[in-house]
């Protein structure tokens, strides 16, 4: 019996090395927050406060991130085409003037049919890229950037641009409000205040919990958005068991095993980009309510890299990534966020190595997780490797 | 049993792919709970024969077959797998299909799982049913029971061990109610003894509740002791069909063989020394499809040396970790100096040359012209077709010798092509191989490894081939250590012939031997002999 005995103990710190190497993108940010939070000189009630703000406004896009990864495509950098899409129906909405609640339902319906598409075409692009559709994704996000662009600077606005030849119609999608669209006369200003929609989904059930001591702190929690982003998750819980999710999670592990048992992979494919596409878009709404203003023309493009980054932080990897991972990372790249410039600040006596540290490390995390990911995929190939000669 | 009317039937069943004959005339019928081994060489068409009757798309995409297949009483001309399947053909492949992380019941239920109704469905169609994984989880505990063995249904397939996995698969074929006929290709392929013995146990079952079997395996005892009838293929029509009561291994084994011809090389042994050129030991090699796990031999310095043994045996691992083109690991020594694994560089520099198995991704740059391909490798390692300027700190590429050695080897090998500026992407398959050879002599190695040299070549050419390498070893003294599946490929040209099976060496033999000899030790009809033949090496390592 000694043979499995010392297997077993092998296995043991094989495990505690396995579990240490698997986790060491969040290990790594736990103890850079650890080290950075005192130096920062911020009071708890205060980093909470933010801590809640910032899962309330970034977790509905990180969960949205979710889906594609069951289905084996990595991670989404074409979320970015929901953002857009949601973005659109925030401009519409202000314009229109709708305020509050019904605003915010205004603006995803409008998103939705926007977003279902970009997705399928999304889809259907990664479908001839597969194995690479990381890449293709962040690209294709340039390139409809670029569509998104023309949209709102040029065919938005009180006069169109584009004049249809000898007919004299324009060629606009109608905005009038001054204060959205730029003098001359089409395109969309820069920054947008969403006056009317600004904490409309946070302030509809939210309460206040006091905290006393030395200086009296009141932490607001907005509970419903809360609810909103419980019910995400409670979704995506379920959707998992759902055969659409088995099919997912099949394809995820091996497309061509999926396909000899007669599930339908491209069109799955499609799927599960179209739906987190859309759920980009909501993502993208419930962010923008929460800031107040918008950026017509950069914000939906640090929504990929944020919530990409955050995502990777929490632990998750480009093929496996759970409801967990999305707290962490958002909690963890977020505490960065806030304590890196003040953190910066104290111990060099500028905010602004902070400010460049925030950025310096979103991108460097990306770059940080991917490569720990093979990494990891080497370590494990290794480790299979020992299996090769059998008991010999 | 009973002997209404055969479950299948096939009536002279013949296929060609673009005018190359692979099957003519097969005619056999297999009745209810038979089951039928069905053994051949590689290339016998034992796969060919089972994508027509499995509606392949790689049949019916390259003209069909003739002739007719009847199953369970219809004429079957099954266009896709699917329909197939949907007829109650079940197949377990000989790689597995089962994916990682999922348990034993999701990937025995694949995409046939028992779901439930909710809300949604309305809205969104079916795919939104939820899965009822309590009734999964009966359906998967009643097909592992019925196909005999216990596991929990719970366990991922990427923590079981291989013997497992290979019942999982049978399960899953078992669980679609209507499954009659089985085809098990090679399923024993990885098991160890035990395993196997089980495997063969649980089948003996399944064919009692009626079920009629497929069995292709080169373990001729299996087949023998499993089997109610053996049909023996060889270059594509059926040599043999006999009840395992009337024959043994060998005769089995000489008529997949076949070719009694003694072609055998009648080599002199003149230039082979004592000397010992390469010695392997213990290597495994890490190469997709062909896994080396344990590889101990031995090579003369001079000797022509053939490494044999069915497809995906790990034959062809063994040059291709040699020369660091796949992870390795063991030890490799050249003329008593030992070589670093992983590094084709260190390979090529001990003065080792390779001719790769996989022509046009390995072994040619296919957009360049042919003088620059042969002095290629020459020109990386060994600085040859180089120009100096300024003592070595500029490096020209002389392109005046690269023309002479490339219209040379054009001469020697007989290489049909316009001139030596044409790009090797426009020679056909046989000339391709001559320029890898060419790019293997350039370098005048003292140890050449040469993978299916004569595999898509042309007769012809393949004599050629053949010869040059002869004449190489004969006039140069190199050694040349031959990879090929043509058992009498290696025969006529190798003084010794190793063969391999399931990653180790199952046995070297001198060429002289009978064939039938080495068709027992590709079918693993023997035991890995460590006998004289491997530590003729001696003690000099």
């Amino acid at each position: 019996m000694s043979g499995p005995c010392t297997s077993k103990r092998f296995k043991t710190s094989d495990n505690i090395k396995h579990f240490l190497i698997s986790n060491s993108v969040p290990i790594i940010f736990i103890g850079l927050s650890a080290l950075a939070i005192p130096v920062s000189g911020f009071s708890a009630a205060y980093l909470i406060q933010e801590m809640l703000t910032r899962l309330a406004r970034n977790s509905f896009l990180v969960l949205s991130l979710l889906i594609p990864i069951m289905a084996g495509m990595g991670l989404n950098f074409g979320m970015v085409l929901g953002a857009m899409a949601g973005q659109i129906g925030m401009i519409l909405v202000t314009d229109w003037a709708v305020v509050g609640i019904p605003g915010l339902v205004l603006a995803a319906i409008i998103s939705m049919p926007i977003a279902a598409v970009l997705g399928f075409v999304c889809g259907n692009v990664l479908n001839r890229a597969k194995g690479r559709e990381m890449v293709t994704s962040y690209i294709l996000g340039f390139f409809i950037n670029g569509i998104y662009q023309f949209v709102v600077l040029y065919a938005i606005g009180i006069r169109g641009m584009i004049r249809i030849p000898f007919t004299g119609i324009d060629l606009k999608i109608p905005v009038t409000n001054p204060q959205l669209v730029l003098s001359r006369g089409y395109g969309i200003r820069n920054a947008i205040n969403l006056t009317g929609l600004r904490h409309a989904l946070d302030n509809a059930v939210q309460f206040d919990i006091p905290v006393g001591g030395a200086s009296p702190f009141t932490i607001n929690v907005p509970a419903s958005t809360y609810l909103l982003i419980a019910a995400f998750c409670l979704f995506i819980v379920w959707f998992r068991r759902t055969k659409l999710g088995q099919d997912m999670r099949a394809i995820g592990q091996d497309m061509a095993a999926a396909d000899s048992a007669g599930i339908a992979v491209e069109r799955t494919r499609v799927i599960a980009i179209m739906t987190s596409t859309v759920l980009a878009a909501f993502g993208q709404i419930i962010f923008l309510q929460n800031i107040g203003t918008m950026n017509t023309y950069n914000s939906h493009d640090q929504t990929g890299m944020f919530s990409i980054a955050a995502l990777l932080i929490g632990g998750a990897t480009v093929s496996k990534a759970s409801i967990a991972n999305v707290f962490i990372g958002v909690s963890l790249f977020h505490l960065m966020f806030v304590v890196s410039p003040m953190a910066g600040k104290e111990l060099i006596g500028q905010a602004q190595l902070g400010e460049y540290f925030r950025v310096f490390v979103s991108y460097g995390i990306i770059a940080v997780a991917l490569v720990l990911h093979a990494w990891k995929r080497y370590q494990e190939r290794e480790r299979a490797r020992r299996d090769l000669r059998g008991e010999a | 049993m009973a002997q209404l009317e055969p479950l299948l039937t096939m009536e002279s069943v013949g296929k060609e792919f673009f005018g190359n004959r692979v099957l003519s005339d097969v005619t056999f019928s297999l009745g209810r709970g038979e089951i039928l081994g069905l053994v051949g060489e590689n290339g016998a068409g034992k796969s060919t024969l089972m994508n027509i009757l499995f509606g392949m798309p790689v049949i019916s995409g390259t003209g069909g077959f003739e002739g007719k297949i009847f199953f369970d009483g219809r004429e079957a001309r099954f266009s896709s797998p699917f329909d197939a399947i949907d007829a109650g053909i079940g197949m377990v492949h000989q790689e597995f299909s089962l994916l990682p992380g999922f348990t034993v019941t999701e990937n025995i239920l694949l995409n046939r799982e028992s779901t439930k109704y909710n809300l949604l469905v309305e809205v969104f169609g079916d795919r939104l049913r939820t899965l009822d994984r309590k009734d999964m989880r009966r359906r998967a505990e009643a097909a592992v029971s019925a196909v005999g063995f216990s596991i929990d249904p719970d366990t991922l397939a990427s923590e079981m061990p291989v013997g497992h996995k290979q019942f999982t698969e049978i399960a899953r074929e078992i669980d679609r109610s209507h499954t009659k006929l089985l085809v098990l290709d090679e399923p024993t392929a990885v098991l160890a003894e035990s395993e196997a013995e089980m495997l063969v146990q649980s089948l003996r079952g399944l064919s009692k509740k009626g079920i009629s079997i497929i069995f292709i395996s080169h373990r001729l005892q299996e087949i023998i002791d499993l089997c109610d009838k053996i049909v023996v293929l060889r270059d594509g029509s059926i040599v043999k069909e006999t009840r395992p009561a009337e024959t043994d291994i060998f005769q089995i084994a000489n008529l997949m063989v076949g070719r009694n011809v003694e072609s055998a090389a009648e080599r002199r042994r003149s230039m082979a020394s004592t000397d010992v050129a390469l010695d392997v030991d213990k290597l495994w090699v890490d190469m997709p499809g062909e896994t080396v796990r344990d590889a101990t031999f031995s090579v003369q310095k001079g000797e022509i040396f053939g490494i044999g043994g069915l497809a995906g045996q790990g034959k062809l691992g063994i040059a291709n970790g040699i020369m660091g083109l796949f992870a390795a690991g063991g030890s490799v020594s050249v003329k008593g100096r030992k070589m670093r694994l992983n590094d084709p560089a260190a390979s090529l520099a001990s003065d080792m040359a390779f001719v790769s198995e996989d022509r046009r991704g390995v072994g040619l740059l296919l957009d360049e012209s042919i003088d620059w391909n042969i002095a290629f490798t020459a020109m990386q390692v060994h600085d040859k077709f180089v120009k100096k300027l300024l003592g070595g700190l500029v490096k020209w590429r002389d392109d005046a010798a690269m023309q002479a050695a490339a219209e040379e080897y054009i001469k020697i090998l007989d290489i049909k092509c316009t001139s030596h500026r044409q790009r090797a992407v426009e020679l056909s398959g046989g000339n391709q191989q001559k320029v890898c050879l060419a790019k293997a002599f350039v370098v005048s190695p003292e140890i050449l490894f040469v993978s299916e040299p004569t595999r898509g070549i042309d007769v012809g050419a393949k004599r050629l081939v053949l010869d040059t390498l002869k004449r190489v070893n004969e006039e140069l003294g190199t050694t040349i250590i031959i990879t090929s599946s043509e058992l009498e490929e290696l025969r006529s040209l190798c003084d010794r012939i190793a063969i391999v099976d399931s990653g180790r060496i199952s046995g070297i033999r001198p060429a002289t031997d009978p064939a039938p000899e080495f068709g027992l030790l590709m079918m693993g009809g023997e035991l890995p002999e460590t006998g004289s033949d491997i530590d003729a090496k001696g003690g000099d390592a």
